[in-house]
Order: C-alpha cells, then sequence, then structure tokens
C-alpha cells in the first residue's frame, strides 16, 4: 500500500497538523511515512499545504507533482491542485467559498462541508478533525485507533482532554462526507 | 669593583621577574604599552596562583603573538572576535579564568558587536583593552579612537570629524550595559600608574572569581611609532592630548 | 530499546546532538533551520546532559563561539542557513587553519543574497570548494532523510575528531523541514575533563606545571614554516580523500544512464528511477554521501559502463563540475535543476534525463 497526498488550504485551519496526525497514524501501524510542509510566510495566514506519503515500502521523493489523493480547502488550493491527481484517484473539497467546483471526470470527487459542520458543532478548532475523519471514510489508509493513538503523541499532554471531542469530530466526518457528481 | 654575579646575588635581589612571562624577546617597539601590560597580567595570574587555570585569548594586531610571552594556554582569535572566542571557553569551562587582549582597532571598530554582546550578557571574563589611537601592527592607519585632528596614515591631515566621526568612548558604552560590573580607564606610562593598572588588573580576576561578569579594563597606550614619536614624547603627547578625551579612573565599580 | 519517533529534520539534529553528548551549541535564527535550536532550548540539556546552549549576536559570533569551545576540546556545533553560513566562512577557514574540529549544519535555501526561505542546492561550491580564504577543505556530508540528518551528527563529529578539521552537514530545507520517522540512539556521556586531557594534548584547558603551554593559532609569518604547514594540510586531505568517501548506488548494476544527485534531489531522484525503470529505461543513480572528499573513482567506473550521466541538483550547475573532472570527458554529462527555491518533481528529471542525454 502506497498513498500519496496532498492537504491544501489556509494557514490557521489546521492544515500542516491534520497531516502530522496521519502521518503520525502510520507510524502507529509501522508504516513507513513523511511530512513535507509549505513553510514560511506562507504559515502565517496565506495558503498552507503538506505532502504526506504513508507507505508499506521505503518513500523516495517527498516532494510529489501527482497526487493520489488531493484534499482542498480553499479556492486557491482547488485552482492550484485539482490538475495532479491521478487519474482514478480521489479529491475531498469543502465547499465553503469554493466558487469553481472540480470538473475532472476521471477522478473521484467528494464533498465535505466541514466548515459548515463544525460551526454547528461550536467546535470551529476540529475543522480539520471533520475532515480527516472524511478523508479515513473513502480512504482508510489507517486505523482510527491509531489515528487516536497518533493524535496523543502530536498533542501535548496538557490538550488530551480534548481527544474525546476530536474523535467525535472524526466521526462526524465519516457521516456528512459525500460523492458527487461532476457536471460536464 | 663588583662583577654582575655579585649583583644579581641573592641578598641583592629587590625584584624578580614573574616566571609566568617568558622570556622571548617581545616583538613590540621601544616605548610601547603592550610589554607592560603583559607583564602586569603575568604578574596577577602568578599572584593569584591561576597559571594551571587561565585561558588567554590573544586578537589580531600588535599583540597578535601575545601568547609568545605569557605562559598560559593561548587561543588567538579571528580579528575582532576574541570575546565571542572567550564567552564560550568561560561557558564550556566555568571552572577556568578566561581573558581577552584586543586592541581598539579589534574590540572597538571590527568586534563592537562581540564585545557589546559579550559585555551585554555579562559574560564571566575579563577583557583587557589596549587603546592607543591607532592601527600599529598595519602601519598606523586611523582607529576609531583616534583623536580629532590627530593625524595617521588614511588621515594625514588629521581626523576629521565631519567626515569620520567623532573617536568612540566604548568603554563609557560598556559602562552603562547590566552585565559589566568593573569598567575602569588605567595607563603604563609611570611607575605609580603601572601600580594603579595592576591592582585593576587583579581585581578583574577576582571578580571572575567572584562570578561578577564583565570586566573591562581599558589601558590608555602610546604608539610611538605610529605616531611618529620618541617614547619620551609620545608619553607627554598622550598626558597633554589623549587624557583629556580618555580620562583615568574608575567609570563603573560594582 | 529502540525509540521510533515522527519529527523534522531540523529537530532530529538537535535530538542527536543532546544524544549524541555534545558539549555546547552556539547558534543564531535563520529560516528554515531555526528548528534546531528552539528544540535545544525546550529541551533544555544543561540540566541533563550539562550541553551549554546559547544564542550567540549573529552567525560571526557564533563560530567565533565554536572556534573558542573547539578549541577547549569540546564537542561544540553551530547551524546556520545560506546568508548565515556565508557569514561564518571567515570563522571556518580560522577553524581549518588552527585544526580545530567541529560540526556546522546549513539547511541550504535559495540565493544569491537575502535569496528566498525555500529550498535550494546552491551552496555546493561554498562547501566544497572553501568558501573563505586559503586552501583548505570542509569535510562535507549531505543527508537524504530524516534519520541521517540524526545519525550524521555522530558521524560528522567523528570525522572532526579524527582529522582536526571542520564538518559540513549540507542539508536544505527539505530535509530541514520534512518530518519522517527518526530511531534515535543511546544517550551517550559527554567526555569529561579527564578524557578530553588525555586524547587532546593540543586543547587549551590550562597549562599544567611542567607542560609546554598549548596555542590554538592560525597565524605564522615565517613563510617556510607557513608552507610546511599548508602541506601538512594537504597530506591530511589526501589521507581523508583516500579513506572517508561514501556513497550509495541506486539500480546501478545494469543500468544505461545515470543520474547523480544528493541530498533531497537524490530523494527525487529515486522516484525519477522507479518511474523510469517502469517505463523500461535502465536508469540507475550514484549519490554522494561525501561531496568532500567526492566519489570520484565511483563515477569514473560508472563511466565506464553507461551512455551518459546527467547531474540533478537544486542550482545552475556545481556539482556537475566534479562529475566533469571524474569522468574525464569520455562520456556526455549534462546538468538539470530547479533554481531559486523551485523544487524539481520526478516527472521533470525524467523529461530532463529523456531530453538531454537519451535523445541527447
Amino acid at each position: 500500500m502506497k498513498e500519496e497526498i496532498i492537504i491544501a488550504g489556509f494557514g490557521g485551519q489546521g492544515v500542516l497538523s491534520m497531516g502530522k496526525i496521519l502521518a503520525y497514524s502510520g507510524v502507529m501501524q509501522d508504516m513507513e511515512v513523511s511530512w513535507m510542509p509549505s513553510y514560511g510566510p506562507e504559515m502565517r495566514g496565506g495558503t498552507a499545504n503538506v505532502t504526506v506519503i504513508i507507505s508499506d515500502d521505503k518513500i523516495s521523493s517527498p516532494i510529489l507533482h501527482e497526487y493520489d489523493t488531493a484534499i482542498i480547502l480553499n479556492q486557491q488550493s482547488m485552482d492550484k491542485f485539482e490538475a495532479h491527481v491521478k487519474p482514478g484517484g480521489t479529491l475531498i473539497y469543502d465547499g465553503n467559498g469554493i466558487t469553481h467546483h472540480p470538473t475532472r471526470k476521471d477522478i473521484t470527487v467528494y464533498r465535505i462541508d466541514a466548515t459548515e459542520e463544525a460551526a454547528r458543532m461550536r467546535s470551529v478548532k476540529t475543522f480539520n478533525m471533520i475532515v480527516l475523519g472524511g478523508y479515513l471514510k473513502v480512504k482508510p489508509v489507517v486505523k482510527i485507533e491509531n489515528v487516536i493513538k497518533g493524535l496523543k503523541k502530536s498533542l501535548p499532554e496538557r490538550h488530551h482532554h480534548l481527544i474525546p471531542m476530536n474523535e467525535k469530530a472524526i466521526n462526524r466526518g465519516m457521516e456528512i462526507i459525500h460523492e458527487m457528481e461532476v457536471e460536464a | 669593583m663588583s662583577d654582575t654575579n655579585t649583583i644579581i646575588s641573592p641578598e641583592n635581589l629587590i625584584y624578580k621577574k614573574t616566571d609566568v612571562l617568558l622570556d622571548n624577546t617581545m616583538h613590540y617597539c621601544p616605548g610601547c604599552s603592550h610589554g607592560t601590560v603583559h607583564k602586569l597580567i603575568a604578574e596577577v595570574i602568578d599572584e593569584l596562583g591561576i597559571q594551571e587555570t587561565t585561558i588567554g585569548i590573544a586578537p589580531v594586531g600588535c599583540s597578535v603573538l601575545a601568547y609568545n610571552y605569557i605562559d598560559i594556554d593561548w587561543q588567538e582569535a579571528a580579528h575582532g572576535r576574541a570575546p565571542a572566542l572567550a564567552t564560550a571557553v568561560k561557558r564550556l569551562m566555568p571552572e577556568k579564568n578566561v581573558f581577552s587582549y584586543q586592541g581598539d582597532g579589534d574590540l572597538a571598530a571590527i568586534g563592537t558587536a562581540e564585545t557589546i554582546h559579550a559585555c551585554n550578557r555579562g559574560e564571566n571574563i575579563v577583557m583587557i583593552f589596549i587603546n592607543n589611537g591607532i592601527y600599529g601592527m598595519t602601519g598606523g592607519q586611523m582607529a576609531p579612537t583616534t583623536l580629532p585632528g590627530m593625524p595617521a596614515s588614511t588621515c594625514p591631515a588629521g581626523r576629521d570629524v565631519s567626515h569620520d566621526g567623532a573617536p568612540i568612548k566604548i568603554s563609557e558604552l560598556l559602562a552603562q550595559l547590566p552585565g559589566t560590573c568593573y569598567v575602569t580607564r588605567q595607563a603604563v606610562h609611570t611607575a605609580a600608574n603601572v601600580r594603579k593598572a595592576k591592582k585593576a588588573i587583579r581585581k578583574a580576576f577576582e571578580n571572575q572569581q567572584a562570578n561578577k561578569g564583565t570586566s573591562l579594563i581599558e589601558v590608555v597606550s602610546t604608539c610611538n611609532s605610529g605616531w611618529k614619536m620618541s617614547p619620551v614624547q609620545a608619553n607627554k603627547w598622550m598626558e597633554e592630548h589623549m587624557f583629556s578625551y580618555y580620562p583615568l579612573g574608575d567609570l563603573k565599580d560594582e | 530499546m529502540k525509540e521510533l519517533k515522527l519529527m523534522k529534520g531540523n529537530e532530529a539534529i538537535a535530538h542527536a546532538a543532546i544524544r549524541y553528548g555534545v558539549d555546547g551549541y552556539f547558534g543564531y535564527p535563520i529560516t528554515p533551520q531555526s528548528e534546531v535550536m528552539e528544540t535545544l532550548m525546550a529541551e533544555k540539556p544543561w540540566d541533563t546532559t550539562g550541553m551549554v546552549v546559547l544564542q550567540a549576536e549573529s552567525e560571526v559570533a557564533s563560530i567565533n563561539m565554536v572556534y573558542g569551545g573547539a578549541g577547549c576540546g569540546k564537542r561544540v556545533m553551530t547551524s546556520s542557513s545560506s546568508p548565515g553560513v556565508s557569514l561564518m566562512q571567515e570563522g571556518l577557514t580560522y577553524l581549518a587553519g588552527s585544526e580545530l574540529p567541529c560540526v556546522v549544519v546549513n539547511v541550504v535555501r535559495g540565493g544569491p543574497g537575502l535569496g528566498t526561505i525555500q529550498p535550494a542546492q546552491s551552496d555546493y561550491f561554498q562547501a566544497v570548494k572553501g568558501g573563505g580564504h586559503g586552501d583548505y577543505k570542509l569535510i562535507t556530508l549531505a543527508p537524504a532523510s530524516v534519520q541521517e540528518m540524526a545519525d550524521f551528527v555522530e558521524d560528522a563529529f567523528e570525522l572532526a575528531f579524527k582529522y582536526r578539521n571542520p564538518v559540513m552537514i549540507l542539508s536544505d530545507g527539505i530535509i530541514g523541514q520534512m518530518m519522517e520517522k527518526v530511531e534515535l540512539k543511546e544517550f551517550k556521556p559527554r567526555w569529561t575533563p579527564e578524557y578530553i586531557e588525555e586524547n587532546f594534548p593540543w586543547a587549551t584547558t590550562g597549562k599544567k606545571k611542567g607542560q609546554e603551554r598549548r596555542i590554538i593559532t592560525s597565524v605564522e609569518l615565517d613563510p617556510y614554516v607557513m608552507e610546511d604547514f599548508n602541506y601538512r594540510l594537504q597530506a591530511k586531505y589526501k589521507a581523508c580523500e583516500e579513506n572517508e568517501v561514501r556513497y550509495e548506488k541506486i539500480m546501478c548494476d545494469d543500468a544505461e544512464y545515470l543520474l547523480v544527485a544528493y541530498g533531497s534531489s537524490a530523494r527525487i531522484c529515486q522516484k525519477s528511477v522507479e518511474i523510469a525503470r517502469e517505463k523500461g529505461i535502465k536508469v540507475g543513480m550514484l549519490r554522494p554521501i561525501t561531496l568532500y572528499p567526492f566519489p570520484e573513482k565511483q563515477l569514473k567506473d560508472l563511466a565506464a559502463q553507461v551512455k551518459g550521466i546527467l547531474s540533478v541538483e537544486m542550482s545552475a550547475g556545481q556539482m556537475i563540475e566534479d562529475i566533469k573532472l571524474a569522468v574525464e570527458c569520455k562520456i556526455p554529462v549534462q546538468h538539470y535543476g530547479r533554481l531559486g527555491g523551485i523544487i524539481h518533481s520526478p516527472g521533470e528529471v525524467i523529461e530532463a534525463l529523456e531530453q538531454k542525454i537519451i535523445g541527447g
């Protein structure tokens, strides 16, 4: 198994930490992982993206030009990364703020309105966990129990009381993600 | 008629050169203040019994070869960087005694940042600063401390303050920093001044042993070669011109 | 016990340094390597191993603090990124001239000038061809993974003390910023003052009675003595060239074409090799691990087997000069690489190989 993912959105959406939790989950089930962020001023409120690779075998390049899955959380990232999903690959996006929806027909497109859901759950900070839940529903590359272990590893001890809330968010994400028909 | 052996017989000895000062012939010009200051440092090291635990940091400038004269372990630094070396030596071996020895170009021009920040961190070291208002080693160019109107090879008509800025009173500046515990300005051109300077150097090493922070001893010095004077003229000129701009005495003693 | 952690390359450097028993780190913040000092400050090794960690006022100061520490026989290091490493060049030539061991990590970013904070490999010349003045060399290790960032701290210190010479770990923004699994080694005790005294008689730890004073210096006014010193340095470098070349060969046995790449570019090229092999193109890769000493002989041997070489670096073509010298113009050698912080993709490398080497 090898899954090559790009997660892209605004800084502050928890893009990097979502990637980190995913990578940690891979470590928990003894897989090879790499996590390569965009860094610098981009981190401060501009666009942010991270490439995560989870694989049974040793990972060669941490930098990719096409991905099995793109998780897209704003319009700029849609414009940039839709074309870089491998044919037959997966694109997951949050509809919030998206004006140009995906158009490719050779990939499977899912929509998850996590921004809306996080607001409804009155838990804006778990936005990225809703997205992660949705992703794991359609691409169960790591087990949920390992995600929880990964969360414990990547969160400082003082935040461990937030884990049940995050778990709830993951489950909610699994429920609300749905496949989209791509219109011509 | 007494021969030399009688003169140096033990009962006639009234002065002995410390063993910490080596017998190597000094390369300094006759009349230069470096030799005297070296001797004072060597005597203080001897008197405090710290020869085995003292590490000196030599600069770039006339005293680049200071390690040939004082019998302790030495490191020779790049131009201006002695306080950075001294910082690490002291931090990694806090039980040792560490001093840097620098001229005015080294300490107050190219190494100003290293000087200020070592003092500001209050590095627990001794800094010896020889201020003779000129670049001696490279042949008499203008120093950051060259007096207004004083000629040098790169300001042959004399230092023009409107062009080159005023000479920097770096000790006054360093005395402002909370990290320094002792900042003093001394000279070594008379026996009385030599005695005072030695006291100051000793105090600086004692401050280090008491973990008090940075001690800086400026020695206003002559460079008769660079100034193009005889040693006697140079001493006189220093008294008449240097001391009014760089007054002797303690700037800070805490 | 095997301890697997997920961390950035920069963090791995810091953890490895503490565990290896490094005595001092002196640094100045610069992107993309600030995590090295940040991690050290968060770990507080002064409370555990006694390691000194100090933020200097500049890279000029930090490399000279390294000089001071190295002169005492301590294991000391610094890290920076390109513009900061330029400032350190004075210190590096003094360290080499005074024959002092130390480790300097350069997490390279794009230049020239202030350039970009994005990754690049355009400091190869500076690292392996001198950087500072005088006939000296930096032993240069190029890690290609977070694991190697950790492992090379120890390797670098061993080489530094073996040859009494500064060693550079030439990394880049990719290896510094990416996270991978790392296995950290056991904690080792720092050297005791007695160990240093016994093994490094040159170290300025305070002159004992009856002992000659130790002088750490690079100045010598007698040109004949200075010439002899330079010959001795060169002999040392020759020994290093004979004994310390490290490299990795990937799918070279039946290769008709060869990619040569180091560091993060080697990771990208490894993917290119995988893709090319799927397409039926017989490509192999040589990854120099030591950039100085350079795997000259290995390249010369491979030049007798392959039809052409593509040097792939995130620069305008620097390592290619060493490759050309090694293969002595026997086969075509071309350069490919993106500049200024843009990272070439595995696909772009294959296109370049097809156009410049296979088709060319």
